[in-house]
């Protein structure tokens, strides 16, 4: 009885392993747009980080899916999804399973997919490989492998201006006296980095003497820690909270403290944050992926050349903000129009080294990217012209300046 | 003589087997295994309302479908059933080592250090360090609780738990240090354009060299355990502490021995998936696996040859879960509730192995 009772324990445990995680299932929400008329048998494979549950893998499917049916691919047959794939061997198993599977051009959307899909690319010579977020394509030389990111942080910065209007109302009313923001980051590296950075220097835009506090949570996905990281930034006195994580912890944190009476906004990334937040959801900075899939499998399509990069930004719709919160300042649709304008027509750069110090002093020079692999950028001058060119030798961020005014409070 | 009370047996009584023969055991399992289906095939069904015999098709399709798809089954069985091969002289001698995950970590975090930092190594000399580093690693993840165990009789299942958290964090740590770019959390492929470190191919395939080092170790812990003084040693202390200590054992050697191997097949297991498969590491490396291979384990009654069909069974459901997710744009927790299901009733079987069921009859 004894065994008996151990083996059931051991059961009883495995068993909540593998099977944890009781979500519902989604019925095959494919329900595409009826596309019958494509003769095209064109294959297109995707490795997601995750499914549909998770807002960053979410957009990446609605992006590709959009994409396909723009081209005529059928979705639901030609559209091949792996989901839930870690960055690990399964990665590779997944690419080389997808080539077998007749794909021409596969994707992977996780940062640590990058080295396994560039084993797939030279396995495959022949089909297109593309990778979102990476940064080896352009010194990989493999004329079958990309990377593509969008100019999230012209949206940041946008989302920036937003946020210092709600910031400045707040200090002449009296429901602020400090000027202070706090911001709940994943990782410290470059793609962090430049996203909060455009996002306060939208905000010194409007309210020139605010400063702000980074808060890690290492995790690119972790409701409970991104909502204790804000808990602990509007307890040290921050009036909004920005995000570069991809759940919505910290909304919710601000919303549960908004109603408890602070004075306390968010803004969110990814998604539109009004369903969990609609008290202090200012706004979400959001990526339109179906540019770049687009763009790249077209080019796979007629047999093109690939670029090592692609990026877009607001001159290609390839980045938005989600539709603005109730709580925004009055002005503000006609200061985001007014900005989103001046970044369009070239007249505003977000990196502006007019607008921002290191150590006291401007920056004249920085540079861009990294040749001998040790990860402190060696080469390509990126400041040029008086403003440090984001994404612009690649399309992966890489402004990685730690500016005045900003703290982080807990980086490695 | 007619009795007033009259006895009444109740309606199901349950009484212990005494012995059941071999057939009749793996008759039972195959009874489970067949209801198991049936049964995840209504659900299937009443869900999704998907033809079960399609929905297993294209598991087996996940699973075995192409050369590449079974080696990779194969490359995953053989993790598996490493780290079931390790856990198996701790459980028999019902040592509860739920630190599986962790000792496989620190075995994987040896074994990347290893490939980082000599890359100038000849390759034979490159992996012997390797191997003996993620074995050493791994025996002193072991040999710790068992000590303790030994030494102060702590509670071996949550010191073994609490070790895996350890190692959690010291792998996060590693990470931090060898990751690139820095902040980003991920190593990346080590050594991607040199493969220095990694397993080389053996007739063409990348693979071989973990079935060989597997296969070696399952042969290897089999005898050990069924053939030598040790695995005797093992075997009466895992019946009887008291009567191991009457007999002129050294439990407390024992012990410490045999957690010191446990752990170290574990290390091994991190070798194979640090230098035979992922060529990275991260907290995801154990990936629970030293979880599932105590069932691995127990269910083979730490017979190795039996863990070689329960670790591929495991795995053959895990693969076919992630197939039935892509090919039917299902979620993913769609397939672990069959997975669950199997498993499920696989492990009930075991019940019926060991107990009989008696249906009151009318009459004696």
């Amino acid at each position: 009885m004894k065994k008996f009772l151990a083996l059931l324990l051991t059961a009883i445990m495995a068993l909540s392993l593998v099977a944890c995680g009781s979500s519902t299932t989604p019925a095959a929400s494919a329900s595409a747009s009826g596309s019958d008329t494509s003769t095209s048998d064109f294959k297109v494979g995707a490795i997601m980080v995750g499914d549909e549950n998770e807002g960053y893998t979410y957009a990446h499917i609605e992006g590709i899916k959009a994409a396909c049916e723009a081209l005529g691919i059928d979705t639901t047959n030609n559209l091949i999804f792996k989901y839930s794939i870690g960055e690990d061997e399964t990665c590779l198993d997944a690419a080389e399973q997808l080539a077998d599977a007749g794909c021409k051009v596969i994707f992977a959307n996780s940062f640590g997919h990058e080295t396994y899909l560039m084993e797939a690319a030279k396995e495959y010579p022949d089909i297109y490989f593309a990778h979102a977020t990476g940064t080896h394509a352009k010194t990989a030389g493999l004329a079958n492998f990309c990377n593509f990111f969008n100019n999230i942080y012209e949206a940041r910065y946008v989302s920036g201006i937003i946020a210092g209007m709600k910031l400045d109302e707040m200090l002449k009313d009296g429901s602020a006296t400090d000027p202070y923001i706090g911001y709940v980051g994943a990782y410290p590296y470059a793609e962090v980095v430049s996203g909060y950075t455009a996002f306060f220097l939208g905000i010194k835009s409007i309210v020139p003497d605010a400063h702000m506090d980074v808060q890690y949570t290492n995790s690119w996905f972790d409701q409970t820690a991104e909502g204790e990281a804000a808990n602990a930034l509007m307890a040290k006195g921050c009036v909004i909270i920005g995000q570069h994580a991809d759940s919505t912890g910290a909304p919710s944190a601000v919303e549960a403290a908004f109603k408890s009476g602070k004075q306390v906004y968010s803004v969110g990334y990814n998604v539109d944050m009004l369903s969990v937040a609609p008290d202090v959801a200012l706004t979400s900075p959001q990526i339109n992926w179906e540019i770049p899939y687009e763009e790249i499998i077209k080019t796979a399509m007629e047999g093109g050349t690939l670029e090592s990069d692609y990026c877009n930004g607001y001159a290609q719709d390839g980045v938005m903000l989600s539709p603005l919160g109730t709580a925004c300042a009055a002005g503000t649709q006609e200061a985001v129009d007014a900005a989103i304008a001046g970044i369009k027509d070239g007249s505003l750069h977000v990196f502006d080294t007019a607008n921002f110090t290191v150590g006291g002093a401007p920056v004249t020079s920085a540079f861009a990217t990294d040749t001998n692999g040790d990860f402190t950028p060696d080469a390509d001058e990126a400041i040029i012209d008086g403003y440090y060119h984001e994404s612009y030798f690649q399309s992966a961020p890489s402004f990685s300046l730690r500016i005045d005014g900003i703290t982080e409070l807990n980086a490695g | 003589m007619s009795s007033t009370h009259e006895h009444k047996e109740p309606m199901i009584r349950i009484s212990k087997r005494t012995g059941i023969s071999k057939p009749k055991a793996w008759g039972i399992r195959a009874i489970a295994l067949v209801l198991a289906l049936i049964v995840a095939g209504l659900v299937i069904f009443a869900i999704v309302k998907l033809s079960p015999l399609k929905v297993y098709a294209t598991m087996f399709k996940g699973a075995l479908g192409s050369p590449r798809r079974v080696w990779a089954t194969i490359r995953d069985t053989m993790m598996m059933l490493c780290i079931a091969i390790g856990l198996a002289p701790a459980f028999k001698m019902r040592f509860w080592n739920i630190g599986a995950e962790g000792q496989v970590l620190v075995g994987g975090i040896a074994t990347a250090f290893c490939m980082i930092n000599f890359p100038t190594l000849p390759a034979p000399v490159l992996f012997l360090v390797m191997i003996l580093a993620s074995i050493i690693a791994g025996g002193i993840w072991g040999l710790i609780p068992g000590i303790f165990k030994a030494k102060w009789n702590t509670n071996e299942t949550l010191f073994t738990l609490m070790m895996n958290y350890v190692a959690i964090q010291l792998t996060s740590y590693s990470v931090a240090k060898w990751e690139s770019p820095p902040g980003s959390n991920s190593v990346g492929v080590i050594n991607q354009n040199t493969n220095i470190g990694w397993f080389p191919s053996i007739l063409g395939n990348d693979y071989v060299l973990n079935v060989i080092i597997v296969m070696a170790l399952a042969v290897g812990m089999y005898i050990y355990l069924k053939y030598s003084k040790q695995g005797y040693e093992i075997s009466v202390v895992g019946s009887s502490e008291n009567t191991a200590r009457y007999a002129g054992i050294n439990v407390k050697k024992v012990y410490i021995r045999t957690m010191a191997l446990s752990g170290a097949i574990c290390g091994i297991a991190g070798f194979l998936t640090v230098s035979g498969a992922s060529h990275t590491i991260s907290t995801a490396t154990a990936g629970g696996r030293g979880f599932t291979a105590i069932i691995v384990a127990w269910l083979a009654k730490f017979n190795t040859f039996v863990m070689i069909l329960i670790s591929f069974l495991l795995i053959f459901l895990e693969k076919g879960a992630v197939e039935i997710a892509s090919q039917y744009n299902l979620n993913e927790y769609a397939s672990s509730i069959i997975t669950g299901i199997i498993l499920f009733f696989i492990l009930g079987s075991e019940f019926f192995i060991n107990y009989k069921v008696n249906f009151r009859h009318g009459r004696h």
